[in-house]
């Protein structure tokens, strides 16, 4: 397709969405949001990409392979799965540690949230492969 | 701490997503696929002993208490089930590196390979009926894909068939989740369990009834079942070989397991009834199998159709219900397992060495390849049931337990299909390996060395399961008891202390 | 509420079996595609609808006050609603490449693997 107005609009709205998506993703911990949401937020502005100027020039702008997305989401969810067994207790049990940050306080970090980023680095991955490799096959 | 119940689920996911990871390099992948089901088939051995010593075991995931959260259970068919799903993945992920091609491997075959084999073993651990649709789907969408790939036409068309009736499963597997929830609040199984066997007033009976009766077709669309079995014999003659052999292996062998673990677990009430139907069902999809076999002259899709015959067989066991039948379906299932991969096997190197799969324009493979024929013959007599393979003690188990309850017209079923699985056998002998190759059939080529090693691997495990039967046997058995008594497995996952 | 549901969740199954039975691929797809969500509604409807009650426990509060609406219905279905949009997306994929080799997307066409 080679739309003027859908590639200006692509341009600006990629940084946008990309910062909504983590937007998102951090509100989900207590409220709606979340790393599912997020990816698929995140993927959409290279899914427009892919649209306004082809597949070929979307991949160029996310410069690493979306497979490689999909393996490292996964690692990163397993990883969240197994440090709970490490500490010597069953699979998936939430750890928790705090990160102090000068001027925000005491911030919770733990185990389900390294998930959710697994989850949102997996579903952009597997979002984008599908779409270029639609994108692709025309 | 029970990191050995986690291993057979976290073992293929790692692999798995290595195999991702290293997307660019084939040898990388190739690699990680065999070290993966090798590191598989430990786990899956030691999980085993552990539970064949210390009884069953239960991890308790993101530790939450029993009913509340997610729990993975190991009793002894689980851990047998898990053996023979590592035993098969090494087999077929061996005969992969050297019959999948190129084409196929980058498209990611052997990561789908490895989600495929966490998703059975996901199956067969979990103690939550949820989990277990999560696992199924986790199942269905690698082999959706491992199906499809390729996109050859018939591939494509198989592919369609499988995907319909197998959501199509899903979705009623999912509604009767749903109306099981409503009516027991609960889906951990142990917990399903105590809580049914309080209801007894009529009008509850008549749900447990429809629960029941709607997890039956569900879990009998993805076994193979007499009246829903048609997505099989018309897709899994379509992908490579190797595909075909790991589905048959286990993929069938998954609804079977879902049949036995519910009925034996959950819905216990209605014996006479139950029995009944279970009965009926396994006649017919073993005869009507066994009838679309003799027919076939596709090397493939006569074997496709035994595996539904042969579900048949687990089915009486569960049917008939006593310690000795359970049993017997237990060791069936394992046997079975083992022999039909060896076949589908065989039939790739068929193909691989003649370009076809069409029985009529085989032959001659006797003279060529005289180890593959004794590597055919093994699981081919021991699928027909003759001593002292195994395949003649897991029907003799069967069929003694179907004579104790007096079921003669399913033993003489049993029988009878027997004789045509041998009359399909001896075909498939007569066509491909004893006559010669008919005139314009391409000559045999390319060195086969590398593909018969996993045969001959499957084919030592049905001789040693035949011949060492006593040992094999005796752990069936137990498992069988473990399965007709359930109340050390309601007792072991619902404890309360950790 | 819950009669309303039940004849919006058979009206679904209706058409989703509807669907099912034609001979295009498409049209069978958006069969299963309806089959899932009757199936997805069928859950909610069952575990028994709750207004307005969060299964949250407020601040200060020891326990949760009952009547609450039951969370865990809503996680099964969030699950299979994730699993169906997977699946989905395949198999459309799925009719699409098999639209390209067949060149029908009429299902008694597609006989080639039945022989």
């Amino acid at each position: 397709m080679n739309s003027l107005i859908l590639q200006t609009t692509t341009r600006y709205l990629l940084p946008l969405l990309l910062l909504f998506s983590i937007f998102l993703f951090g509100r989900g911990h207590n409220e709606p949001g979340g790393g599912f949401v997020a990816g698929l937020v995140a993927a959409a502005p290279f899914a427009l990409y892919s649209i306004a100027f082809g597949a070929r020039e979307a991949r160029r702008v996310l410069r690493i392979d979306p497979r490689w997305f999909i393996g490292f989401g996964l690692l990163v969810a397993l990883t969240a799965g197994l440090l709970g067994v490490l500490l010597g207790r069953p699979f998936f049990s939430g750890v928790w540690t705090y990160l102090v940050v000068p001027g925000l306080g005491p911030i919770d970090l733990g185990t389900p949230m390294l998930f959710d980023l697994g989850v949102y680095v997996g579903v952009f991955g597997v979002t984008l492969t599908i779409i270029f490799a639609m994108e692709e096959a025309d | 701490m029970s990191l050995v119940l986690i291993l057979p689920i976290v073992i293929p996911m790692l692999s798995g997503v290595s195999i991702l990871l290293a997307f660019r390099s084939r040898v990388a992948q190739r690699f990680l696929s065999l070290a993966g089901t090798a590191a598989l088939t430990l786990a899956a051995v030691l999980l085993l002993a552990e539970v064949s010593q210390t009884g069953i075991r239960v991890d308790r995931i993101g530790d939450w208490p029993a009913p509340y959260g997610i729990t993975l259970v190991a009793d002894l068919f689980s851990a047998l089930m898990i053996v023979l799903t590592a035993v098969i993945g090494l087999a077929v992920a061996f005969y992969s590196l050297v019959s999948i091609d190129q084409r196929r491997e980058t498209f990611g075959y052997h990561a789908l390979y490895q989600f495929l084999l966490m998703g059975v073993c996901g199956a067969f651990l979990t103690g939550d009926l949820f989990n277990l649709y999560v696992w199924f789907e986790v199942m269905l969408m690698a082999s959706f894909v491992l199906m499809a790939l390729g996109a050859e036409r018939r591939q494509m068309e198989g592919a369609i068939k499988y995907v319909t009736l197998n959501l199509l499963s899903s979705a009623l597997f999912l509604a009767a989740l749903g109306l099981l929830y409503g009516a027991a609040g609960t889906l951990n199984m142990a917990d399903l369990a105590r809580k049914f066997a309080s209801l007894t007033d009529a009008p509850s009976q008549g749900l447990v009834t429809t629960l029941a009766m709607l997890f039956l077709v569900a879990f009998g669309i993805k076994a193979g079942l007499f009246p829903m079995f048609f997505w099989l014999p018309a897709s899994y003659h379509t992908p490579p070989a190797a595909v075909t052999a790991i589905f048959s292996g286990l993929l069938t062998k998954v609804g079977v397991y879902a049949l036995i673990r519910v009925f034996t677990l959950i819905f216990v009430h209605h014996t006479e009834l139950m029995r009944t139907v279970f009965l009926t069902l396994a006649a017919l999809t073993m005869v009507v199998g066994v009838l679309g076999a003799v027919a076939q002259y596709d090397f493939r899709r006569l074997l496709a159709f035994h595996i539904i015959s042969q579900i048949g067989y687990a089915l009486m066991g569960l049917g008939l219900g006593s310690a000795l039948a359970l049993s017997g379906a237990v060791y069936f299932i394992f046997h079975v397992a083992i022999a039909k991969t060896a076949l589908f096997l065989v039939s790739g190197l068929a193909r691989q060495l003649h370009g076809t799969y069409d029985l009529k324009q085989l032959g001659g493979l006797y003279r060529s390849q005289p180890w593959l024929a004794l590597l055919f013959l093994v699981p081919a007599f021991s699928l027909a049931g003759l001593p002292p393979l195994s395949g003649f003690f897991a029907k003799l188990s069967l069929v003694r337990a179907g004579l104790e309850a007096g079921e003669y017209v399913s033993v003489v079923v049993a029988l009878a299909v027997s004789l045509l699985t041998l009359f399909s056998m001896i075909k498939i002998w007569v066509e491909a390996f004893w006559k010669p190759l008919p005139a314009g059939s391409a000559p045999a080529s390319s060195a086969v060395k590398g593909w018969l090693a996993p045969i001959a691997a499957l084919a030592l495990v049905t001789v040693a399961i035949g011949l060492g039967a006593g040992p094999a046997f005796g752990l069936a058995a137990r498992a069988g008891a473990q399965l007709l008594d359930p109340t050390t497995y309601i007792a072991t996952v619902l404890a309360e202390a950790p | 509420m819950e009669i309303v549901l039940a004849f919006v969740i058979g009206g679904l199954y209706a058409a989703a079996v509807y669907m099912l039975l034609r001979r295009s691929l498409v049209k069978m797809l958006i069969g299963l595609a309806l089959l899932s969500h009757a199936a997805n509604l069928l859950i909610f409807a069952v575990a028994r609808l709750t207004r307005g009650r969060p299964p949250i426990i407020s601040l200060g509060a020891e326990d949760l006050a009952s009547p609450y609406a039951d969370p865990l219905p809503q996680a099964l279905i969030l699950t299979s609603i994730v699993i169906s949009f997977g699946v989905m997306a395949f198999a459309l994929a799925l009719a699409y490449r098999t639209y390209r080799t067949t060149g029908t997307d009429d299902l008694d066409a597609m006989r080639g693997s039945d022989r």
